[in-house]
């Protein structure tokens, strides 16, 4: 991708972002005096802001440019996650879970698990939550960098320091409460800074029905945009555009090659309640509110705007492949950028094929060894003819130019440069900046939480002053900035690093959900139940990965390194249906060890944290249309009605 | 806590507003979509800004008259 050159008024108006978050983290650092006030903001935030915060935590980078690039790859199917997923989830943690959350005046969510279960049980989620933050965070970090580095030619090294500097200092200087504060900033600098971009591009492809005019033709030939590995491979006219049709339809008739039930019960349930509903990093906002009723609001005004996001995520992405498809002015989706080894490799291989005569097959496939990357065979037998008259550096731009393979990630960037001109431009970078800064200020403010209160004050120093937890509060801060970078640099050498640390969180997290639900709503759930059986639910998703593949891998890191006992259209089924798996046999096993093991807790100790033994709580808001129960019933009647209009 | 997030977002947003405003003033004449897009997305932005301001103000207000009345 060509560099981008910023004007003195992009660069103006990060400046002015970048300010205003210091600014705030400056102007809250007289309020923080505990270290109840620096980790969880003194549950003092109102409704609106911690309900913006909730959503914007999540609306990483990650979140950001990789729902785009599934908009590119799936289509409008992508819309699951967020109409089938994240909506009733939220709808579920307001109404029923929020009042234990809360009530409990547990910390934290392993705090809560240590008052319903157990030691055991609290350390096993505090340490692999608190490793999965710096990881996320590093990862988000890692991608924005090279976005930075691949859109406007800045140095790795220097965005990644300087980025994380910035939320360093606003997180160190007033905690939670910046932190909350800021991501609310951050949540209208996204929408303002994207939206421009979304409708410039929607007028650009002629408008919606254009639009779905031209991704009818995307998916009658995929294989055109490299969407597809199988070239003869060809959907339903309708499968970029309708939701659920081709998803009826059956896992080879959909781009992402699921079924019916690994979407809804794997993703929809399983995975998505799990994230939504445990997940420190969303929930903690939540518990920050300040008061019972702010705290059961908090995902329900999230719901609001989390439903429409779809336009702003997930739109972008599609239109980039309606203009790819018509290759209009001559946009295409960017190809993967080969590293200068791979091009040194590939070079001395065209040099050495052209040396030789070997013939076209055996040369094509010596060059895409080389490179690592899906090429055109057309181009490359090309330039091996024409190598012996051109220069090194013709030939590697020749070389990256036959690269086939699509950076989906660089669909958001690739749309940015071509419709913000200077001015809009800062807008835009500005909008990604805030949503990596938003992710690794809400990984890191859940990450010196869990450290301070459910591993340090738990297990390494339990008797010291609050000033101490609060110095700790803001150490733990510094530490984890830097174990983020550190991260960051790690999946940025290490191309297999990302996919073993999130193929290590898909096992710990699957079966999450299933301790949290029988925690809540069954008394007799024991803690040697509930640990027991959240390690067995892990052992059964790495023995899941461990027999199974989907199409296109080998046995490896993708799975079915043990034995190959049945093959999933995609990686995606593979996921959804192993997070099934993993939650059945944690929810079986912690049914069976429960009843055969004895009740630690009495009835006494669990009021308050089991729905069956807790008083029936009063809503407080007089109008009968602001209850929880009435919101989310609207609210989901509201997400039917998006399923149907896209159905 | 005490600092109204509502007047750094509205201070913010309005300034930005402006800026873009008054850049696609003077760039307007320069076509490097047939729409000036600095100029109204700019005058969106302010208004966005000059809103939240006003919603701040209110809200200082309200806060104000409630502790005259106490």
């Amino acid at each position: 991708m060509q560099n981008v050159h910023l004007g003195f008024i992009d660069f103006a108006i990060l400046a002015i972002y970048v300010l205003f978050v210091i600014g705030i983290g400056f102007a809250l650092k007289r309020y923080i005096k505990s270290s109840a006030d620096f980790l969880t903001s003194g549950r003092s935030i109102p409704a609106w802001v911690t309900g913006l915060a909730f959503l914007s935590a999540n609306l990483g980078a990650l979140e950001l440019v990789g729902m785009a690039a599934s908009g590119a790859k799936y289509g409008i199917a992508t819309c699951h996650f967020y109409w089938v997923g994240a909506i009733p989830a939220m709808i579920f943690l307001a109404v029923f879970m929020m009042p234990f959350y809360y009530g409990s005046k547990a910390r934290s969510v392993p705090e809560y698990l240590k008052l319903r279960f157990d030691e055991r049980t609290r350390a096993l989620n505090a340490i692999s939550f608190g490793v999965m933050t710096l990881f996320t965070s590093g990862i988000s970090v890692n991608l924005l960098a090279k976005l930075l580095h691949e859109l406007l030619g800045w140095n790795y090294n220097v965005s990644l320091w300087i980025c994380s500097a910035v939320v360093l200092l606003y997180v160190l200087k007033g905690g939670l409460t910046s932190a909350i504060y800021t991501e609310v900033l951050q949540f209208f600098m996204i929408v303002l800074g994207f939206a421009p971009v979304v409708y410039l591009g929607l007028r650009d492809v002629g408008g919606w029905h254009a639009l779905t005019r031209d991704l009818s033709a995307v998916a009658q030939h995929p294989a055109s945009l490299h969407l597809v590995a199988n070239s003869s491979q060809a959907f339903n006219p309708d499968a970029w555009t309708s939701a659920w049709k081709p998803l009826l339809a059956g896992s080879h008739s959909n781009p992402m090659g699921v079924d019916v039930f690994a979407m809804v019960f794997g993703l929809g349930f399983v995975l998505s309640f799990g994230y939504w509903c445990t997940n420190f990093l969303v929930v903690q906002r939540a518990m920050a509110a300040r008061s019972m009723s702010a705290a059961r609001r908090t995902p329900l005004i999230a719901a609001i705007p989390k439903m429409l996001f779809p336009a702003l995520v997930i739109l972008p992405g599609m239109i980039a492949a309606a203009l790819a498809f018509t290759a209009k002015d001559g946009y295409r989706l960017p190809p993967k950028i080969a590293t200068g080894g791979e091009l040194s490799q590939g070079l001395a291989v065209v040099r050495e094929a052209a040396n030789q005569h070997l013939g076209p097959q055996a040369a094509f496939a010596d060059v895409s060894k080389a490179i690592d990357m899906k090429m055109d065979s057309g181009k490359v037998a090309a330039l091996i003819q024409q190598a012996p008259s051109l220069d090194n550096a013709t030939i590697e731009t020749r070389l990256q130019d036959a690269v086939t393979e699509n950076d989906y990630d660089g669909v958001i960037p690739s749309l940015v440069k071509k419709y913000c001109p200077s001015g809009l431009l800062g807008l835009a970078l500005t909008a990604l900046l805030a949503s990596f800064m938003s992710g690794m200020a809400g990984n890191v403010t859940a990450f010196n939480t869990i450290w301070t209160y459910d591993i340090y004050q738990a297990y390494i120093a339990k008797d010291r002053s609050d000033e101490h937890y609060a110095w700790m509060g803001r150490a733990v801060t510094v530490v984890g900035i830097l174990l983020s970078i550190a991260c960051a640099y790690l999946v940025n050498h290490w191309s297999n690093a990302m996919d073993i640390v999130q193929l290590v969180f898909g096992f710990v997290n699957a079966p999450l959900f299933a301790t949290f639900l029988l925690g809540m709503f069954w008394a007799r759930t024991t803690g040697t139940g509930a640990f027991l059986g959240l390690l067995g639910g892990t052992a059964t998703s790495a023995l899941f990965h461990a027999t199974t593949l989907s199409v296109g891998n080998s046995p490896g890191i993708k799975g079915g390194y043990l034995h190959v006992f049945w093959t999933f259209p995609s990686d995606m089924a593979q996921n959804f249906w192993l997070a099934s798996f993993a939650f059945t046999a944690c929810l079986v096993l912690t049914l069976g060890i429960s009843l055969v093991t004895a009740q630690t807790k009495s009835k006494a100790e669990l009021k308050g944290l089991v729905y069956s033994l807790t008083p029936k709580l009063k809503d407080e808001e007089k109008a009968w249309y602001l209850r929880p129960a009435v919101l989310g019933v609207v609210l989901l009647a509201g997400c039917a009605v998006l399923n149907l209009i896209f159905w | 806590m005490g600092l109204d997030i509502r007047w750094p977002i509205g201070l913010m947003f309005s300034l930005v507003g402006a800026m873009l405003v008054l850049y696609g003033l003077f760039t307007g004449s320069n076509p490097e979509l047939g729409i000036n897009v600095n100029l109204y997305w700019g005058l969106l932005v302010l208004v966005f800004g000059a809103t939240m301001l006003f919603s701040a103000w209110r809200g200082a207000k309200a806060g104000s008259d409630r502790k005259q009345d106490e």
